[in-house]
Protein backbone atom coordinates (compact mmCIF):
# COMPACT_ATOMS: atom_id res chain seq x y z
CA UNK A 1 0.00 0.00 0.00
CA UNK A 2 1.69 3.14 -0.86
CA UNK A 3 1.51 6.04 1.83
CA UNK A 4 1.46 9.45 -0.05
CA UNK A 5 3.60 11.26 2.71
CA UNK A 6 3.38 15.29 2.34
CA UNK A 7 6.00 17.49 3.29
CA UNK A 8 5.48 19.27 7.03
CA UNK A 9 7.38 22.53 6.50
CA UNK A 10 6.77 23.14 10.60
CA UNK A 11 7.92 19.69 11.65
CA UNK A 12 10.76 20.35 9.01
CA UNK A 13 11.82 23.80 11.38
CA UNK A 14 12.46 21.98 14.33
CA UNK A 15 15.52 20.11 12.84
CA UNK A 16 16.41 23.78 12.43
CA UNK A 17 18.43 25.64 15.10
CA UNK A 18 18.40 28.80 13.46
CA UNK A 19 14.29 28.80 13.82
CA UNK A 20 15.26 28.56 17.27
CA UNK A 21 16.73 32.26 17.52
CA UNK A 22 14.47 35.78 18.00
CA UNK A 23 14.97 37.90 15.02
CA UNK A 24 13.04 41.16 16.30
CA UNK A 25 10.66 39.58 18.26
CA UNK A 26 9.88 37.25 15.19
CA UNK A 27 10.75 33.52 13.70
CA UNK A 28 13.26 34.56 10.48
CA UNK A 29 11.23 34.13 7.37
CA UNK A 30 14.53 33.22 5.36
CA UNK A 31 13.60 33.41 1.19
CA UNK A 32 17.59 33.16 0.15
CA UNK A 33 17.59 29.88 -0.10
CA UNK A 34 18.89 29.96 -3.71
CA UNK A 35 21.82 31.64 -2.65
CA UNK A 36 22.43 29.46 0.43
CA UNK A 37 20.23 26.83 2.28
CA UNK A 38 19.81 26.35 6.01
CA UNK A 39 21.37 23.39 7.66
CA UNK A 40 19.47 20.96 9.74
CA UNK A 41 21.27 20.40 13.23
CA UNK A 42 22.25 16.80 11.87
CA UNK A 43 25.15 18.13 9.43
CA UNK A 44 26.63 20.35 12.56
CA UNK A 45 26.73 17.37 14.50
CA UNK A 46 28.46 15.16 11.57
CA UNK A 47 30.63 17.35 11.62
CA UNK A 48 31.39 17.96 15.10
CA UNK A 49 31.69 14.56 15.32
CA UNK A 50 34.28 13.86 12.65
CA UNK A 51 36.17 16.95 13.72
CA UNK A 52 36.13 15.74 17.26
CA UNK A 53 36.47 11.96 17.35
CA UNK A 54 37.90 10.81 14.19
CA UNK A 55 39.69 14.05 12.73
CA UNK A 56 42.91 12.18 10.88
CA UNK A 57 43.76 12.65 6.87
CA UNK A 58 41.95 10.73 4.53
CA UNK A 59 43.85 7.76 2.28
CA UNK A 60 47.32 8.31 4.64
CA UNK A 61 46.47 6.93 8.08
CA UNK A 62 47.46 3.48 8.88
CA UNK A 63 45.41 3.51 12.14
CA UNK A 64 41.97 3.48 13.56
CA UNK A 65 40.65 6.86 13.14
CA UNK A 66 42.93 7.51 9.72
CA UNK A 67 40.74 4.72 8.62
CA UNK A 68 37.57 5.66 10.01
CA UNK A 69 38.50 8.83 8.39
CA UNK A 70 39.08 7.54 5.26
CA UNK A 71 35.63 5.23 5.40
CA UNK A 72 33.50 8.35 6.04
CA UNK A 73 34.49 10.13 3.08
CA UNK A 74 34.48 7.35 1.08
CA UNK A 75 31.11 6.88 2.45
CA UNK A 76 30.01 10.66 1.52
CA UNK A 77 31.10 9.74 -2.28
CA UNK A 78 29.37 7.28 -2.35
CA UNK A 79 25.96 8.72 -1.00
CA UNK A 80 26.68 11.66 -3.55
CA UNK A 81 26.67 8.89 -6.65
CA UNK A 82 23.49 7.15 -4.92
CA UNK A 83 21.46 10.74 -4.33
CA UNK A 84 22.29 11.34 -8.11
CA UNK A 85 21.88 8.00 -9.68
CA UNK A 86 25.68 7.46 -10.63
CA UNK A 87 26.39 3.98 -11.93
CA UNK A 88 29.67 4.57 -10.25
CA UNK A 89 31.11 6.20 -6.85
CA UNK A 90 34.31 6.54 -8.94
CA UNK A 91 32.28 9.24 -11.08
CA UNK A 92 32.56 11.54 -8.33
CA UNK A 93 35.01 14.10 -8.04
CA UNK A 94 34.72 16.09 -4.21
CA UNK A 95 35.15 20.19 -4.94
CA UNK A 96 34.63 22.67 -2.80
CA UNK A 97 31.11 24.00 -5.06
CA UNK A 98 30.12 24.03 -8.34
CA UNK A 99 32.15 27.21 -9.51
CA UNK A 100 34.95 24.55 -8.80
CA UNK A 101 33.72 21.78 -10.75
CA UNK A 102 32.73 23.98 -13.71
CA UNK A 103 36.72 25.46 -13.54
CA UNK A 104 37.65 22.23 -13.27
CA UNK A 105 35.59 20.48 -16.55
CA UNK A 106 37.05 24.15 -17.78
CA UNK A 107 40.47 23.78 -17.21
CA UNK A 108 41.27 20.24 -17.57
CA UNK A 109 38.53 18.63 -20.23
CA UNK A 110 38.33 21.82 -21.90
CA UNK A 111 42.38 22.95 -22.62
CA UNK A 112 42.53 19.58 -24.13
CA UNK A 113 39.69 19.43 -25.84
CA UNK A 114 38.33 23.36 -27.20
CA UNK A 115 40.71 24.06 -30.62
CA UNK A 116 40.63 27.53 -32.29
CA UNK A 117 37.30 28.10 -33.79
CA UNK A 118 35.29 25.86 -31.92
CA UNK A 119 31.97 26.25 -30.44
CA UNK A 120 30.55 26.50 -26.99
CA UNK A 121 27.27 26.53 -26.42
CA UNK A 122 25.67 28.34 -23.61
CA UNK A 123 22.56 30.26 -22.60
CA UNK A 124 21.77 33.75 -21.41
CA UNK A 125 20.69 32.81 -18.14
CA UNK A 126 23.54 31.69 -17.12
CA UNK A 127 24.97 31.98 -13.42
CA UNK A 128 28.54 33.76 -13.78
CA UNK A 129 30.05 30.67 -12.67
CA UNK A 130 29.02 28.74 -16.11
CA UNK A 131 29.82 31.95 -18.29
CA UNK A 132 33.36 33.30 -17.40
CA UNK A 133 35.15 29.71 -17.37
CA UNK A 134 33.90 29.19 -20.64
CA UNK A 135 35.06 33.12 -21.37
CA UNK A 136 38.86 32.13 -19.91
CA UNK A 137 38.95 29.35 -22.26
CA UNK A 138 37.60 31.00 -25.30
CA UNK A 139 39.62 33.81 -24.68
CA UNK A 140 42.67 31.28 -24.51
CA UNK A 141 41.73 28.92 -27.52
CA UNK A 142 40.46 31.45 -29.39
CA UNK A 143 37.08 29.56 -29.50
CA UNK A 144 33.39 30.61 -29.79
CA UNK A 145 30.91 31.27 -27.24
CA UNK A 146 26.91 31.40 -28.65
CA UNK A 147 24.08 31.99 -26.31
CA UNK A 148 20.46 30.46 -26.50
CA UNK A 149 18.55 33.83 -26.16
CA UNK A 150 15.25 33.40 -23.89
CA UNK A 151 11.39 35.03 -24.60
CA UNK A 152 9.84 37.19 -22.18
CA UNK A 153 8.45 33.83 -20.00
CA UNK A 154 11.59 33.49 -19.03
CA UNK A 155 11.70 29.88 -21.45
CA UNK A 156 14.84 29.85 -23.50
CA UNK A 157 13.72 29.38 -27.39
CA UNK A 158 14.70 26.23 -28.75
CA UNK A 159 14.24 27.01 -32.34
CA UNK A 160 17.57 29.36 -31.90
CA UNK A 161 19.15 26.26 -29.54
CA UNK A 162 18.42 24.37 -32.61
CA UNK A 163 20.01 26.97 -35.23
CA UNK A 164 22.87 27.20 -33.37
CA UNK A 165 23.26 23.57 -32.65
CA UNK A 166 23.87 23.30 -36.29
CA UNK A 167 26.91 24.71 -35.87
CA UNK A 168 28.60 21.72 -34.24
CA UNK A 169 29.50 23.07 -31.01
CA UNK A 170 31.98 20.94 -28.94
CA UNK A 171 30.45 21.56 -26.12
CA UNK A 172 26.75 22.73 -24.43
CA UNK A 173 26.95 24.21 -20.88
CA UNK A 174 23.55 25.57 -19.60
CA UNK A 175 21.48 25.24 -15.74
CA UNK A 176 18.75 23.16 -15.33
CA UNK A 177 16.84 25.72 -13.16
CA UNK A 178 17.60 29.20 -13.49
CA UNK A 179 19.26 30.75 -10.22
CA UNK A 180 18.12 34.69 -11.95
CA UNK A 181 14.04 33.87 -12.52
CA UNK A 182 13.88 29.85 -11.44
CA UNK A 183 13.23 28.60 -14.95
CA UNK A 184 12.97 24.93 -14.98
CA UNK A 185 14.69 24.52 -18.35
CA UNK A 186 13.82 21.07 -20.63
CA UNK A 187 17.48 19.14 -19.56
CA UNK A 188 16.76 16.35 -20.54
CA UNK A 189 15.25 17.00 -24.27
CA UNK A 190 18.01 19.74 -25.05
CA UNK A 191 20.86 17.14 -23.47
CA UNK A 192 19.07 14.89 -26.24
CA UNK A 193 19.32 17.60 -29.22
CA UNK A 194 23.06 18.17 -28.39
CA UNK A 195 23.89 14.67 -27.92
CA UNK A 196 22.26 14.15 -31.95
CA UNK A 197 24.60 17.22 -32.98
CA UNK A 198 27.43 15.48 -31.35
CA UNK A 199 28.12 17.77 -28.95
CA UNK A 200 29.18 17.11 -24.85
CA UNK A 201 26.97 18.53 -22.42
CA UNK A 202 27.74 20.17 -18.55
CA UNK A 203 24.62 20.35 -16.62
CA UNK A 204 25.02 22.97 -13.70
CA UNK A 205 22.36 21.98 -11.37
CA UNK A 206 23.10 24.03 -8.57
CA UNK A 207 19.43 24.71 -8.28
CA UNK A 208 18.42 21.76 -9.42
CA UNK A 209 19.64 18.96 -6.95
CA UNK A 210 18.54 20.67 -3.96
CA UNK A 211 15.08 20.87 -5.10
CA UNK A 212 13.63 18.01 -6.94
CA UNK A 213 14.82 14.65 -7.96
CA UNK A 214 17.96 14.30 -10.62
CA UNK A 215 19.29 11.23 -12.10
CA UNK A 216 22.47 11.72 -14.50
CA UNK A 217 21.84 8.23 -16.12
CA UNK A 218 17.81 9.65 -16.72
CA UNK A 219 19.09 12.86 -18.16
CA UNK A 220 22.11 10.99 -19.98
CA UNK A 221 24.67 14.33 -19.62
CA UNK A 222 28.27 14.29 -19.93
CA UNK A 223 28.67 16.39 -16.63
CA UNK A 224 26.66 17.57 -13.90
CA UNK A 225 28.04 19.68 -11.26
CA UNK A 226 26.07 21.20 -8.09
CA UNK A 227 27.06 22.98 -4.40
CA UNK A 228 26.45 21.46 -1.15
CA UNK A 229 25.85 24.59 0.38
CA UNK A 230 22.65 24.87 -1.21
CA UNK A 231 21.56 21.52 -0.35
CA UNK A 232 21.16 21.48 3.74
CA UNK A 233 25.23 21.15 3.69
CA UNK A 234 27.89 23.00 4.57
CA UNK A 235 29.85 25.40 2.58
CA UNK A 236 32.91 23.44 0.99
CA UNK A 237 31.47 21.02 -0.21
CA UNK A 238 29.83 19.38 -3.72
CA UNK A 239 30.37 17.38 -6.57
CA UNK A 240 31.17 17.44 -10.54
CA UNK A 241 30.00 14.00 -11.68
CA UNK A 242 31.00 13.09 -15.12
CA UNK A 243 31.10 9.71 -17.15
CA UNK A 244 33.96 7.63 -16.20
CA UNK A 245 35.41 6.96 -19.57
CA UNK A 246 35.50 11.34 -20.19
CA UNK A 247 37.47 11.15 -16.66
CA UNK A 248 39.51 8.63 -17.98
CA UNK A 249 40.66 11.07 -20.37
CA UNK A 250 40.93 14.14 -18.80
CA UNK A 251 44.13 15.53 -17.32
CA UNK A 252 45.21 16.71 -13.88
CA UNK A 253 43.24 19.88 -12.81
CA UNK A 254 45.42 20.81 -10.04
CA UNK A 255 48.76 19.11 -9.15
CA UNK A 256 49.78 18.41 -5.44
CA UNK A 257 49.83 15.05 -2.67
CA UNK A 258 46.95 12.61 -3.26
CA UNK A 259 46.49 12.77 -7.47
CA UNK A 260 49.70 11.28 -7.81
CA UNK A 261 50.92 7.76 -8.57
CA UNK A 262 54.17 7.86 -8.88
CA UNK A 263 56.61 11.51 -8.50
CA UNK A 264 60.21 11.39 -9.65
CA UNK A 265 61.83 14.97 -9.76
CA UNK A 266 61.28 15.83 -13.06
CA UNK A 267 57.91 13.86 -13.73
CA UNK A 268 55.46 11.76 -11.95
CA UNK A 269 52.30 9.78 -13.06
CA UNK A 270 49.01 10.36 -11.84
CA UNK A 271 46.38 8.37 -9.65
CA UNK A 272 43.37 6.78 -10.95
CA UNK A 273 39.88 8.80 -11.67
CA UNK A 274 38.83 10.54 -9.36
CA UNK A 275 41.52 10.82 -7.05
CA UNK A 276 43.79 12.69 -9.45
CA UNK A 277 41.38 15.61 -9.58
CA UNK A 278 41.60 16.15 -5.86
CA UNK A 279 45.15 17.17 -5.14
CA UNK A 280 45.69 18.33 -1.46
CA UNK A 281 43.81 17.23 1.81
CA UNK A 282 39.92 17.71 1.15
CA UNK A 283 37.08 19.08 3.29
CA UNK A 284 36.64 16.33 4.99
CA UNK A 285 34.40 17.03 7.49
CA UNK A 286 32.38 19.22 4.44
CA UNK A 287 31.95 16.19 2.59
CA UNK A 288 30.67 14.29 5.58
CA UNK A 289 27.89 17.22 6.70
CA UNK A 290 26.50 17.21 2.51
CA UNK A 291 26.29 13.12 3.24
CA UNK A 292 24.38 13.66 6.36
CA UNK A 293 22.45 16.56 4.36
CA UNK A 294 21.30 14.02 1.54
CA UNK A 295 20.41 11.69 4.41
CA UNK A 296 18.13 14.32 5.40
CA UNK A 297 16.40 15.11 2.48
CA UNK A 298 15.89 11.25 1.00
CA UNK A 299 14.40 10.56 4.40
CA UNK A 300 12.21 13.67 3.37
CA UNK A 301 11.60 12.38 -0.33
CA UNK A 302 13.07 14.77 -3.15
CA UNK A 303 9.73 14.35 -4.91
CA UNK A 304 7.98 15.77 -2.17
CA UNK A 305 10.23 18.82 -1.87
CA UNK A 306 9.54 19.84 -5.37
CA UNK A 307 5.78 19.14 -5.20
CA UNK A 308 6.16 21.37 -1.85
CA UNK A 309 7.89 24.43 -3.78
CA UNK A 310 5.45 23.88 -6.76
CA UNK A 311 2.42 24.52 -4.49
CA UNK A 312 4.76 27.90 -3.21
CA UNK A 313 5.07 29.13 -6.54
CA UNK A 314 1.46 28.34 -7.10
CA UNK A 315 0.72 30.33 -4.03
CA UNK A 316 3.25 33.28 -4.04
CA UNK A 317 2.28 33.54 -8.35
CA UNK A 318 -1.45 33.96 -7.18
CA UNK A 319 -1.53 36.33 -4.00
CA UNK A 320 1.42 38.91 -4.78
CA UNK A 321 -0.03 40.65 -7.74
CA UNK A 322 -2.98 40.61 -5.81
CA UNK A 323 -1.64 41.95 -2.60
CA UNK A 324 1.28 44.16 -4.33
CA UNK A 325 -0.25 45.80 -7.39
CA UNK A 326 3.00 47.55 -8.50
CA UNK A 327 4.71 44.06 -8.34
CA UNK A 328 6.72 43.02 -11.87
CA UNK A 329 7.25 39.48 -11.27
CA UNK A 330 10.07 38.12 -14.15
CA UNK A 331 10.49 34.59 -15.46
CA UNK A 332 7.51 31.56 -16.19
CA UNK A 333 4.44 32.72 -14.84
CA UNK A 334 3.28 29.14 -14.26
CA UNK A 335 4.70 26.76 -11.58
CA UNK A 336 5.26 23.44 -13.92
CA UNK A 337 8.26 25.49 -15.75
CA UNK A 338 9.11 27.68 -12.73
CA UNK A 339 11.46 26.68 -9.65
CA UNK A 340 10.28 28.11 -6.11
CA UNK A 341 12.40 31.05 -6.99
CA UNK A 342 10.22 34.37 -7.23
CA UNK A 343 12.04 37.15 -8.93
CA UNK A 344 10.67 40.70 -9.04
CA UNK A 345 10.94 44.50 -9.12
CA UNK A 346 8.17 47.02 -7.79
CA UNK A 347 7.35 50.19 -9.76
CA UNK A 348 8.90 52.76 -7.22
CA UNK A 349 11.15 50.92 -4.93
CA UNK A 350 15.01 50.16 -5.23
CA UNK A 351 15.43 46.21 -4.22
CA UNK A 352 18.11 47.26 -2.27
CA UNK A 353 15.59 49.49 -0.28
CA UNK A 354 13.00 46.53 -0.54
CA UNK A 355 15.75 44.24 0.81
CA UNK A 356 16.30 46.46 3.90
CA UNK A 357 13.27 47.48 4.61
CA UNK A 358 11.85 43.57 4.64
CA UNK A 359 14.92 42.90 6.84
CA UNK A 360 13.70 45.41 9.89
CA UNK A 361 10.26 42.53 9.81
CA UNK A 362 12.99 39.54 10.11
CA UNK A 363 12.26 38.85 6.22
CA UNK A 364 15.77 37.89 4.44
CA UNK A 365 15.67 38.09 0.68
CA UNK A 366 18.41 38.64 -1.99
CA UNK A 367 18.55 42.14 -3.91
CA UNK A 368 21.12 42.47 -6.62
CA UNK A 369 21.58 41.03 -10.02
CA UNK A 370 22.60 37.29 -8.05
CA UNK A 371 25.44 36.95 -10.55
CA UNK A 372 23.25 37.04 -13.36
CA UNK A 373 24.70 40.47 -14.64
CA UNK A 374 23.60 39.13 -18.61
CA UNK A 375 20.38 38.04 -17.70
CA UNK A 376 19.59 41.24 -16.13
CA UNK A 377 20.27 43.05 -19.28
CA UNK A 378 18.14 40.85 -21.43
CA UNK A 379 15.33 42.11 -18.37
CA UNK A 380 16.19 45.54 -18.88
CA UNK A 381 16.51 45.96 -15.34
CA UNK A 382 19.82 47.00 -13.37
CA UNK A 383 18.84 44.38 -10.38
CA UNK A 384 15.82 42.73 -8.96
CA UNK A 385 14.85 41.33 -5.75
CA UNK A 386 14.36 37.45 -4.58
CA UNK A 387 12.60 35.23 -2.79
CA UNK A 388 13.48 31.66 -2.71
CA UNK A 389 11.54 28.96 -1.00
CA UNK A 390 12.65 25.74 0.11
CA UNK A 391 11.32 22.71 2.45
CA UNK A 392 11.55 24.94 5.65
CA UNK A 393 9.29 27.51 3.72
CA UNK A 394 5.72 27.87 4.52
CA UNK A 395 2.76 29.87 3.27
CA UNK A 396 3.16 31.94 6.13
CA UNK A 397 6.28 33.09 4.83
CA UNK A 398 4.89 34.41 1.41
CA UNK A 399 2.30 36.11 3.47
CA UNK A 400 4.97 38.13 5.26
CA UNK A 401 6.27 38.54 2.35
CA UNK A 402 3.47 39.98 0.57
CA UNK A 403 2.15 42.43 3.55
CA UNK A 404 5.63 43.64 3.95
CA UNK A 405 6.03 44.39 0.34
CA UNK A 406 2.63 46.39 0.10
CA UNK A 407 3.79 48.33 2.96
CA UNK A 408 7.06 49.20 0.91
CA UNK A 409 4.78 49.67 -1.83
CA UNK A 410 2.89 52.29 0.09
CA UNK A 411 5.76 53.84 1.79
CA UNK A 412 7.83 54.58 -1.96
CA UNK A 413 4.25 55.23 -3.76
CA UNK A 414 4.54 58.92 -5.11
CA UNK A 415 2.69 62.18 -3.48
CA UNK A 416 0.49 63.16 -2.71
CA UNK A 417 -1.82 60.37 -3.27
CA UNK A 418 -0.32 58.02 -0.77
CA UNK A 419 1.55 60.10 1.39
CA UNK A 420 -1.15 59.62 4.69
CA UNK A 421 -1.40 55.82 4.53
CA UNK A 422 2.73 55.65 4.33
CA UNK A 423 3.00 56.98 8.18
CA UNK A 424 0.49 54.45 9.79
CA UNK B 1 9.48 49.87 8.88
CA UNK B 2 8.24 53.00 8.14
CA UNK B 3 10.92 54.60 10.47
CA UNK B 4 13.81 53.60 8.74
CA UNK B 5 13.72 55.85 6.01
CA UNK B 6 12.86 58.97 7.25
CA UNK B 7 10.40 61.29 5.53
CA UNK B 8 13.52 63.57 4.40
CA UNK B 9 14.72 60.71 2.46
CA UNK B 10 11.85 59.34 0.82
CA UNK B 11 11.10 63.52 -0.08
CA UNK B 12 15.10 63.30 -1.81
CA UNK B 13 14.75 60.30 -3.66
CA UNK B 14 11.44 61.25 -5.44
CA UNK B 15 12.67 64.77 -5.75
CA UNK B 16 16.11 64.80 -6.03
CA UNK B 17 18.05 68.49 -5.62
CA UNK B 18 20.22 69.72 -8.21
CA UNK B 19 19.08 66.93 -10.24
CA UNK B 20 20.49 67.14 -14.30
CA UNK B 21 23.33 68.20 -16.01
CA UNK B 22 25.65 71.60 -16.08
CA UNK B 23 25.94 72.41 -19.69
CA UNK B 24 29.50 73.31 -19.52
CA UNK B 25 31.02 71.73 -16.10
CA UNK B 26 34.59 72.23 -14.82
CA UNK B 27 34.42 68.98 -13.75
CA UNK B 28 32.72 65.73 -14.37
CA UNK B 29 32.45 62.34 -13.04
CA UNK B 30 31.04 58.93 -12.95
CA UNK B 31 30.50 56.45 -10.21
CA UNK B 32 28.98 53.25 -9.63
CA UNK B 33 28.63 50.13 -7.36
CA UNK B 34 29.10 47.19 -9.85
CA UNK B 35 27.53 44.79 -7.07
CA UNK B 36 24.20 47.12 -7.21
CA UNK B 37 23.72 49.10 -10.00
CA UNK B 38 23.57 52.45 -8.45
CA UNK B 39 25.22 55.33 -10.76
CA UNK B 40 26.08 58.81 -10.79
CA UNK B 41 27.24 61.02 -12.61
CA UNK B 42 28.21 64.62 -10.74
CA UNK B 43 29.02 68.00 -12.43
CA UNK B 44 30.97 70.88 -10.83
CA UNK B 45 31.70 74.52 -11.59
CA UNK B 46 34.43 75.69 -9.79
CA UNK B 47 35.18 79.29 -9.95
CA UNK B 48 39.11 80.64 -10.10
CA UNK B 49 38.70 81.04 -6.44
CA UNK B 50 38.18 77.57 -5.74
CA UNK B 51 34.17 77.80 -5.14
CA UNK B 52 31.90 75.42 -6.29
CA UNK B 53 29.09 77.91 -7.92
CA UNK B 54 27.39 75.02 -10.00
CA UNK B 55 26.58 71.47 -8.88
CA UNK B 56 24.11 69.11 -10.58
CA UNK B 57 24.02 65.25 -10.68
CA UNK B 58 22.34 62.51 -12.61
CA UNK B 59 21.32 58.79 -11.19
CA UNK B 60 19.78 55.99 -10.81
CA UNK B 61 19.71 53.68 -7.62
CA UNK B 62 18.17 52.87 -4.42
CA UNK B 63 16.98 55.53 -2.35
CA UNK B 64 19.86 55.82 -0.27
CA UNK B 65 22.55 56.58 -3.15
CA UNK B 66 20.34 58.89 -4.77
CA UNK B 67 18.97 60.40 -1.49
CA UNK B 68 22.72 60.85 -0.24
CA UNK B 69 23.56 62.29 -3.76
CA UNK B 70 21.08 64.69 -3.47
CA UNK B 71 21.85 66.19 0.26
CA UNK B 72 25.50 65.94 -0.89
CA UNK B 73 25.30 68.29 -3.77
CA UNK B 74 23.02 70.68 -1.70
CA UNK B 75 25.66 70.74 0.90
CA UNK B 76 28.56 71.44 -1.19
CA UNK B 77 27.01 74.03 -3.50
CA UNK B 78 28.32 77.62 -2.43
CA UNK B 79 31.10 76.07 -0.84
CA UNK B 80 35.10 76.39 -1.48
CA UNK B 81 37.41 73.13 -2.21
CA UNK B 82 39.46 73.72 0.87
CA UNK B 83 35.94 73.58 2.89
CA UNK B 84 34.88 70.24 1.77
CA UNK B 85 38.21 69.20 1.60
CA UNK B 86 37.39 68.28 5.34
CA UNK B 87 34.26 65.93 4.92
CA UNK B 88 34.33 62.39 5.03
CA UNK B 89 31.43 59.85 5.79
CA UNK B 90 30.56 60.73 9.17
CA UNK B 91 28.66 64.08 7.34
CA UNK B 92 26.97 61.81 4.61
CA UNK B 93 25.97 59.23 7.55
CA UNK B 94 24.54 62.61 9.27
CA UNK B 95 23.22 63.75 6.46
CA UNK B 96 20.84 60.99 6.34
CA UNK B 97 20.02 60.81 10.13
CA UNK B 98 19.23 56.97 9.76
CA UNK B 99 21.02 53.49 10.80
CA UNK B 100 22.81 51.97 7.70
CA UNK B 101 24.08 48.69 7.93
CA UNK B 102 27.83 48.03 6.43
CA UNK B 103 26.07 45.89 3.00
CA UNK B 104 24.51 49.48 2.57
CA UNK B 105 27.08 51.49 3.20
CA UNK B 106 28.80 51.86 -0.67
CA UNK B 107 25.45 52.92 -1.40
CA UNK B 108 25.17 55.73 0.72
CA UNK B 109 29.24 56.66 0.45
CA UNK B 110 28.74 56.51 -3.19
CA UNK B 111 27.98 60.25 -4.24
CA UNK B 112 31.00 61.18 -1.91
CA UNK B 113 33.47 58.84 -3.49
CA UNK B 114 32.19 60.22 -7.15
CA UNK B 115 32.69 63.79 -5.32
CA UNK B 116 36.31 62.82 -4.35
CA UNK B 117 37.29 61.15 -7.88
CA UNK B 118 35.54 63.90 -9.23
CA UNK B 119 38.08 66.83 -7.46
CA UNK B 120 40.93 64.41 -6.78
CA UNK B 121 43.47 66.99 -8.86
CA UNK B 122 42.22 69.32 -6.82
CA UNK B 123 41.77 68.84 -3.38
CA UNK B 124 43.77 66.75 -0.83
CA UNK B 125 40.96 65.33 0.96
CA UNK B 126 41.72 65.55 4.92
CA UNK B 127 39.33 63.29 6.14
CA UNK B 128 39.89 59.97 7.02
CA UNK B 129 38.14 57.79 4.81
CA UNK B 130 35.89 55.64 7.28
CA UNK B 131 33.82 53.85 4.43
Amino acid sequence: MAVVRSLDPVAIRADFEIFERDFKGRRLAYLDSAATSLKPRVVAQAMSKYLNQYSANVHRGIYEIGEEATAAYEGSRSRIASFLGAKDAHEIVMVRNATEAINLVAYAWGRKNIKRADTIVLTEMEHHSNLIPWQMLAQEKDADLEFVPFDDDGRLLQDSYEVLLRTSPKLVAFTAVSNGIGTINPTKEMIRKAHDAGALVLIDAAQAVPHGPVNVQDLDCDFLVFSGHKTLGPPGSGALWARREILEEMPPFMGGGEMIREVKLRHSTFNEVPYKFEAGTPDVSAAIGLAAALDYLDNVGMEHVRAHEKDLVDYALAILPERVPTIRIHGPHTSDARAGIITFNLAEAHPHDVATLLDREAIAIRAGHHCTMPLHQRLGEESSARASFYIYTDRDDIDRLADALNKVERLFAPRPAASQQASD
Amino acid sequence: MDDLYRDEILEHYRNPHNFGVLESPTTSNEGANPLCGDRITLMLGINDDGTIQEVAFTGRGCAISQASASMLTDEIKGKSLDEISHMGSKDVLNNLGIEISPARMKCAMLSLETLRDATSDRVTWQAPDES
